[in-house]
């Protein structure tokens, strides 16, 4: 377990940078990690990612592109375009939720 | 009398008439079983049709025939499962009233969930082997391909015994160099995961074994469209292709969106120890059905089986739910040229070196591609027909996994 300054706070991340407590979680280190990712926050980014924590929230798992589809309300075209080069992964970094778990 | 319903006699829902028909008081207790379809497939024998080494005659039997005397086989389909009333109703307008409902349903393939799959080559230049269909009728493709680009396609996880489409990679390059033909064939494997498996250990081996063969891996593919001999991404990647052999989506059956009890994918929200749905604690649910994060494989059933009836009985006899399934799977990786890959792990340890079932004496050998493992996976054919569909006990095979034999290293993945 490692720790990393980010938007003036310490937060507990995994070697790959995903939060492990999420009461770190704040709307600014969302932007700071964004930011890392190369990417600027818009109000689309923010549904994908209060979906996911709320859907997290209830389910206690971490949705999949196609629950982010059909439940979200999001299509994975967008999802791409808002979160290149590997979409899941991004967004659920920034959320400050779990790596992906690829599926067996 | 009180009555246990299984809906589905595959795989899954014959094991576990298998061992109910056995563990229960038959004067307190009637077991009915569904199936819409009569026959029973062995379905990894899918993989060997299209490369000519088994027919489609080979892998179909009658149904009936495994399901043991004084349990009721009823041959309909379930139109809906009402949950609160403990009633199932079927197509034909009959209704079936149980005090316990064991849901074996499967999954299926559904191409129609990828834009321009269907319309654009379906069973021309796209086959998948997910079906005896499907198999063969790439059977009958095959003999007349004589060269140009083959993609291996996964559309999105999870799928139907994840290490298919690694073997059909394997034994398609087999089936062109015996062929004589390999240099005028270019296979890509085209995977929406990071790598060629999900487990990271078993990915490098598997990755390795690609570059080897001359497949070429493309990774991260999310598939948007298929337009004709093209895959297209979300990202706009492209592949092209002279034929694809895809794993369309697969989905857990439609009676679940009909009845409330499904997921996105129509699987049923299981736990993952106890195989009880989170539902109704009177319904249970095992196999390919399940959202649990272990493989949707045919040694997986096996496994469960053993635990759910375990669990039935308890939950008969008012006690808790005791057994616990571990995640336990283990499959061959047939690679072609005579050889195969074994793999045993469970919901905490990935695949790793070693041998099985025996430590030293084997004689399958762990995550190594050897000889013994492909007539390991040869004689399932038999061993499934004759002992494991039947529940005869397999010697030194345990629903849970053992470490024994194991090379387990300190870095190894503990989920």
């Amino acid at each position: 377990m490692a720790t990393k300054e980010i938007a003036g706070k310490t937060v507990n991340v995994t070697e790959e940078g995903y939060l492990t407590d999420p009461a770190q979680w704040t709307r600014e280190v969302a932007q700071a990690i964004a930011a890392e990712e190369g990417i600027t926050l818009t109000d689309a980014h923010w549904k994908v990612i209060d979906f996911l924590k709320k859907d997290f929230a209830e389910a206690g798992v971490l949705a999949s592109m196609r629950r982010i589809n059909k439940t979200g309300g999001i299509a994975t075209k967008d999802l791409y375009d808002l979160f290149p080069d590997g979409p899941l992964k991004k967004a659920a970094r920034i959320a400050g939720l779990p790596k992906p778990t690829s599926c067996v | 009398m009180k009555k246990i319903l299984i809906i589905g006699a595959g795989t899954a829902g014959t094991m576990m008439a298998v061992h109910l028909s056995r563990k229960l008081n038959r004067k307190e207790w009637a077991i009915t079983i569904l199936d819409k379809d009569e026959n029973h497939y062995y379905q990894p024998g899918y993989l060997f049709i299209p490369f000519g080494i088994y027919t489609k005659q080979d892998v179909i039997r009658k149904g009936a025939k495994y399901i043991p005397a004084g349990v009721e086989y009823l041959l309909a389909q379930a139109d809906q499962i009402i949950a609160e009333q403990n009633r199932v109703k079927l197509k034909d307008g009959r209704e079936i009233a149980y005090d316990i409902l064991i849901i074996a349903t499967g999954t299926n393939i559904h191409p129609e969930e990828t834009q321009g799959m269907v319309e654009n080559g379906w069973r021309e230049n796209i086959f998948d082997i997910y079906t005896a269909d499907g198999a063969d009728a790439l059977s009958k493709k095959l003999p007349d391909f004589r060269g140009g680009k083959i993609a291996i396609h996964v559309v999105e996880m999870p799928i139907k015994c994840p290490v298919a489409p690694l073997e059909i990679a394997f034994m398609t390059d087999w089936y062109f160099t015996n062929k004589g033909i390999r240099k005028d064939v270019a296979i890509d494997f085209v995977t929406p995961m990071a790598g060629a498996f999900s487990k990271p250990a078993t990915a490098k081996v598997m990755g390795h074994m690609l570059k080897e063969r001359g497949i070429n891996l493309v990774t991260d593919f999310g598939t948007e469209r298929v337009e004709y001999g093209k895959l297209v991404s979300y990202d706009k990647g492209t592949v092209d292709y002279d034929l694809l052999i895809t794993t369309p989506t697969n989905m857990g059956d439609a009676l679940m969106a009909r009845s409330g009890l499904g997921d996105d994918l129509n699987y049923v929200p299981t736990d993952k120890h106890t195989l009880q749905a989170k539902a109704k604690d009177n319904i249970f649910a095992l196999g390919d059905t399940t959202n649990l994060p272990s493989s949707k494989a045919g040694s997986v059933v096996h496994f469960q089986s053993e635990i759910l009836t375990e669990n039935i009985l308890s939950y008969i006899q008012g006690k808790e739910l005791k057994a616990s399934f571990d995640g336990h799977s283990n499959c061959f990786i047939e690679s072609g040229y005579g050889k195969a890959f074994l793999l045993d792990f469970n919901y905490e340890l990935d695949p790793v070196e070693g041998t099985y079932p025996l430590p030293f004496l084997g004689p399958f050998s762990l995550l190594r591609e050897t000889r013994l493992n492909h007539l390991g996976k040869m004689s399932m054919k038999f061993v499934y027909w004759n002992i494991l569909l039947k529940g005869i006990p397999v010697p030194g095979i345990a629903s849970k996994m053992g470490r024994m034999g194991k090379i387990i290293p300190e870095t190894a993945s503990i989920q």
